[in-house]
């Protein structure tokens, strides 16, 4: 009898240090078959997919491929058993073309035999409706084109099991539409076919059974026909937890920033946020859930004037209320930002690599903000002297002295240095993009503690976050991005796990204004 | 699962103390006079101590050596102090040769066409300008490209440093005095007009009272300014210095016209101060040596003295010996190497502990 199962993980670990990126989880793709792999980030889906492509060796766990117990030590063993895997960022050489990516690493001398190669990929793109041509250069190609050329790649070398990690993340609905139009051709064809993703709709639509991952552990599979996005949420966002953090009333929220038909395209002309309408206001919290890489870093970055914004976008900045006079913040850079007296704090995702200066000392990374002020042409170093040991003490910050260079700081103490900058300058508004991430829990609550006690003296505080239990007992309000777009704003007291789950996976088609 | 541990583990260090840091220096010294010794009674059969001394004869065995000495010092050590800023920031100009090349073709050209019509401060006052006007072109050039299209400063500086060597020979052809000689000559023999005056009776002093200025100016200027500071945060991060609201751009462009300003004036020194005379070896590779210089002392100016005095103490000392004990140009040049070698290898176990795999325990091995 032929073996049901092309692939089969069974009891996988793996650790990083601390953190067990997955526990016992259990795979099963059946062959011919698409299979759906869900969760949240940081679920440990890639994890466990970079260990069936041999990046990862498990630390325990057995794989079988086609019934047979196997050990894959490298991507060259995975490879030699017919897996391939097609990575969120493409692995291609820019100057090459689409056939000179393709032979390389192949086996073979240093001529490539480009009529055989072409030959070959025709042959491919035939038969699965792919378009490729073999002579064109990487650079010259759009997202779409690379992640074809990717698939195929992956196809010439004769795999059997193909990995695509998010394919969808990059693409346009049309261009989404046509790569699962060759997906379900391939698996005609045979092929077994893993899709991670955290896009619901895609879920349904593509996929014959789907297998649900959380924090690094098997939830479970259910076969598509049978599920639907409520049951799958759940699946993926799990039971509330009660973490008792304190949450006041606000106090006379007036609006302080208005965003309207807030638009940012990257660099290759991705949409990343899309006619965003957004109040914030002053004395709340406003949270912004969302998976990762839905337009967050774009949000807060078009706010502090660090993102170019597609014309029509605006953020008015309205220190007295509603009523008040206004500043529009879009098309200012942060220094005008802060000359025009918006006292705007940020707290940005990448720490050392946007926030502070890693080799330089915490004196010296309390000036970045305020090394400006005054008419003299060298630096004042008394205030931020005061100013770090000042934080260092309130704060508890764990360090040698306040000369040490930050990057020798742990993760924690590196984030409080940060956090106790940004709240010295005394906000109006306070943005902050995964401020626990990485953080202990006493720290955690060290920093929900700080941004509530800048929410009770009036400030706009802005808390990106993807805990969904902190954003639903810490935040106000939470409004809810899903590729790029707004998909509604919940209360924070009487909105649940499943609905703000539900919001970040499933667009909704009327888009709701905010604030209204 | 593989538990073999290597041979030899590496780790970073969280620093160290700094008079154990010179320790370490100290003793590479000495290991490399040690193993030079070996070499040179190995191959020569001289007597080692005896080779030093002539080393040190070389460079300060009179007065007039040394104040040679002093005066190659000087400007490699103004070259260092040039590149300083720029590699603080991270802009990698190792177009230094071309900018201080363009210096002295500037300073030239005023001493040579306005020597008869201006005085001595007068002349000075213009080339010293002219150098820096010249110096700041060559500097800011690749500076603009990389600001607006991030071209690559490396290759972009270095090719600007052919042009300068060809615009240099056509000036030289052009200004050959006298003619056939293929040489500029001493540019005001006679008159000395546009010559850096003696001071205290040396003829070098000026050159050492400018170029110590320009050490202790750019060591406060980094240390304790709001453009050094810029220029620390750009060449940390360059995201950092966006979200602090720093203009990368102007930072990179400003500083670029520092960088090149005091290359620049490095050939107007070198010109009106040292060589009296214009040519390719006006440069004569210090441009890129003075790249040792600058990454040697870390860019601490103070520190680039005591490397720029190292630097040509070993080219003197070399020269010496070569011609003391008939010994080949290279036997020389392999000593020089040496010393080189074990003093920028210390750097590394200055940085790193080593290791080594053994039963039990762990041994610690410290430099």
């Amino acid at each position: 009898m032929a073996e049901e199962f092309a692939v089969r993980m069974v009891d996988i670990t793996k650790t990083f240090g601390q953190v067990k990126a997955n526990h016992k989880v259990y795979l099963e793709l059946k062959k011919g078959e698409i299979l759906s792999l869900l969760g949240e980030n940081g679920s440990g889906k890639t994890t466990l997919m970079n260990m069936l492509s041999g990046i990862y060796f498990p630390d325990e766990g057995q794989i079988y491929i086609d019934g047979r117990e196997v050990t894959i030590a490298s991507p060259h063993d995975a490879y030699k058993l017919g897996i391939g895997m097609v990575h969120q960022h493409f692995k291609l050489v820019d100057v090459l073309t689409a056939a000179e990516n393709i032979e390389l690493g192949l086996p073979g001398g240093a001529v490539v035999d480009r009529k055989a190669v072409g030959r070959k990929v025709r042959e491919i793109c035939d038969r699965y409706g792919f378009s490729v041509d073999p002579d064109k250069k990487v650079y010259d190609m759009s997202v779409s084109e690379k992640q074809t050329l990717e698939i195929v790649k992956t196809l010439y070398r004769g795999a059997n099991i193909l990995i695509l990690d998010e394919p969808t993340a990059v693409l346009t609905p049309q261009e989404t539409e046509k790569l699962f139009a060759v997906m379900r051709n391939m698996r005609n064809d045979g092929k077994s076919i893993i899709i991670i993703t955290h896009k619901l709709n895609e879920v349904l639509a593509i996929s014959d059974r789907v297998t649900v991952l959380r924090k690094g552990e098997y939830i479970g599979d259910m076969d598509t026909a049978k599920a639907d996005a409520r049951a799958l949420t759940d699946m993926m966002v799990g039971r509330t937890v009660t973490l008792n953090i304190q949450r006041d009333e606000p106090v006379q929220p007036q609006r302080r920033l208005e965003i309207r038909n807030l638009t940012v395209k990257d660099a290759e002309g991705v949409v990343r946020l899309d006619d965003v309408n957004l109040d914030v206001y002053a004395g709340e919290i406003l949270g912004i859930a969302g998976i990762s890489g839905c337009g967050q870093k774009e949000l807060l970055e078009a706010i502090a004037g660090l993102q170019p914004t597609v014309s029509g976008s605006s953020v008015k900045y309205r220190p007295t209320g509603p009523d008040g006079p206004a500043e529009e913040l879009v098309g200012q850079d942060p220094r005008s930002i802060a000359e025009k007296g918006v006292r705007l704090a940020f707290v940005p995702e990448d720490r050392l690599g946007m926030g502070l200066v890693a080799s330089m000392t915490l004196v010296g990374n309390m000036m970045l903000k305020e090394y400006r002020s005054g008419k003299s042409p060298l630096v004042d170093r008394k205030h931020p002297h005061d100013m770090a040991q000042q934080i260092v003490q309130e704060l508890e910050v764990v360090t040698p002295s306040i000369d040490t260079p930050v990057r020798k700081l742990s993760g924690g103490n590196v984030q409080k240095v940060l956090v106790g900058r940004e709240i010295a300058m005394t906000p109006s508004v306070l943005m902050t993009a995964y401020a626990v991430r990485g953080l202990d829990i006493n720290t955690s609550y060290t920093i929900y503690n700080l941004l509530n006690e800048q929410k009770r003296r009036g400030v706009a505080v802005i808390y990106v976050g993807e805990d969904l239990d902190v954003l639903l007992q810490l935040c106000d309000r939470i409004a809810v991005l899903c590729g790029g777009r707004l998909n509604g704003v919940l209360d924070g007291r009487t909105a649940t796990k499943e609905e703000v789950g539900y919001h970040m996976t499933a667009l909704q088609n009327d888009r709701k204004e905010a604030g209204a | 699962m593989n538990n073999h541990e290597p041979l030899i583990h590496i780790a970073k260090r969280d620093g160290m103390v700094w008079w154990r840091a010179w320790l370490v220096r100290l003793a590479a010294a000495i290991a490399a006079l040690l193993v030079c010794a070996l070499f040179i009674y190995g191959l020569t059969k001289l007597n080692p101590v005896k080779v030093y001394a002539a080393m040190w004869q070389g460079a300060f065995g009179s007065a007039r050596r040394s104040w040679i000495t002093v005066r190659d010092a000087t400007i490699l050590l103004c070259i260092g102090v040039g590149l300083a800023p720029a590699f603080m920031m991270r802009f990698w100009n190792v177009g230094a040769e071309g900018q201080v090349l363009m210096g002295g073709c500037a300073t030239a050209a005023v001493l040579i066409y306005a020597g008869r019509a201006l005085s001595t401060p007068m002349l000075l006052l213009i080339g010293g300008a002219a150098s820096i006007a010249a110096g700041v072109l060559w500097g800011v050039i690749p500076a603009i490209f990389k600001a607006r299209w991030n071209t690559n400063e490396t290759l972009f500086t270095l090719m600007m440093n052919y042009i300068a060597i060809q615009i240099t020979c056509f000036l030289v052809a052009k200004w050959e005095n006298p003619k056939g000689s293929n040489s500029v000559g001493i540019i005001n023999q006679q008159t000395q007009a546009g010559w850096f005056p003696a001071i205290f009776g040396q003829q070098y002093m000026m050159n050492v009272i400018i170029v110590l200025a320009l050490t202790v100016g750019m060591y406060l200027y980094l240390k304790y300014t709001k453009h050094g500071y810029e220029i620390s945060v750009v060449g940390e991060s360059e995201n950092t210095a966006r979200y602090a609201g720093i203009s990368v751009k102007r930072v990179i462009i400003r500083t670029m016209a520092l960088s090149g300003a005091v290359c620049g004036l490095s050939g107007f020194v070198a010109v009106a101060g040292a060589s009296h005379t214009i040519s390719t070896s006006t440069a004569g590779g210090r441009g890129f040596t003075a790249i040792i210089v600058a990454w040697m002392a870390k860019f601490n100016t103070f520190v680039m003295i005591l490397i720029a005095f190292l630097l040509v103490f070993l080219e003197k000392g070399a020269i010496q010996i070569a011609s003391q004990f008939k010994l080949n140009d290279y036997a020389s040049e392999v000593v020089t190497g040496i010393i080189l070698f074990f003093l920028l290898g210390s750097e590394f176990f200055i940085q790193y502990t080593v290791h080594f795999r053994s039963h039990g325990h762990k041994k610690e091995v410290q430099a």
